[in-house]
């Protein structure tokens, strides 16, 4: 038994996140928990940017429209903006695994690329509209 | 069959629940969308009224408490995956839990008050 347990103690473990390197659907997987975490710490300012938004006050309106006017908080919103689109499209991915869709390798890779790709340029499309380039 | 003694639900109940909030969240994501493209936010008048309707609130009413369940687990899980000491993670968990409820709070009343 002790010797077993000594057997335990000594496999090699390899978790240097700097030196690892993951298959694309690894890194989407990532990405899905810190979009998901990114998202729940700034709830606080959503609903409140949603309170404001849906005040009667001018002055609710006026705070409203200078907080969303102002550049650090408009990244912050692209930041927010890309974190859902990923959550929302890697989260159709894992849905769909699920029901046994998409399971196969190279199946299972395009469709981590296809979540990439899809966020990314969605988001440059509301980022886009967000900084009113149209 | 031998039994494995690690939870009493082995976590089924969370996993399902956290399927059936993404996709109501889904769906409400995609009707919320199709009504700003329909111009629901094209007048601060034509977005308080859309938010007011109450089809909008209903649906908006599920979309917080499916977001807050869906968080909850979500959060609950990176907790229970990186923190160690039971003491500070069960503390994590408390203080999760107290935030999306507060917040849940908030956001209902928000539409409520329209």
């Amino acid at each position: 038994m002790s010797a077993l347990n000594e057997q335990k103690k000594q496999r090699p473990k390899f978790l240097d996140l700097t030196v690892i390197r993951l298959p694309l659907a690894g890194y989407a997987s990532i990405l899905h928990r810190v979009s998901g975490a990114g998202l729940f710490l700034m709830l606080p300012l959503l609903i409140w940017l949603l309170d404001l938004s849906l005040s009667s006050t001018p002055e609710h309106l006026a705070l409203f429209e200078s907080i969303t006017r102002n550049v650090l908080v408009k990244l912050v919103l692209l930041g927010l903006i890309w974190a859902f689109l990923h959550h929302f499209c890697m989260g159709l991915r894992i849905l769909l695994i699920d029901v046994h869709v998409g399971v196969e390798k190279q199946q299972a890779r395009s469709s981590a690329m296809a979540v990439m790709v899809v966020s990314l340029s969605l988001t440059l499309a509301f980022g886009l509209k967000l900084f009113g380039v149209y | 069959m031998s039994r494995l003694v690690v939870g009493a639900h082995y976590g089924v109940k969370d996993w399902l629940a956290q399927r059936i909030t993404a996709v109501l969240m889904a769906i409400y994501t995609l009707v919320i969308f199709a009504a700003v493209l329909a111009g629901a936010t094209s007048s601060h008048d034509a977005w308080r009224g859309f938010m007011a309707h109450g089809v909008v609130r209903f649906v908006t009413f599920l979309f917080i408490i499916s977001l807050g369940y869906h968080a909850w687990v979500g959060v609950r899980d990176i907790w229970m995956d990186y923190i160690k000491p039971t003491s500070i993670r069960i503390l994590l968990h408390v203080l999760t839990l107290l935030v999306l409820i507060g917040y849940a709070g908030w956001a209902i009343q928000i539409i409520w008050r329209l």
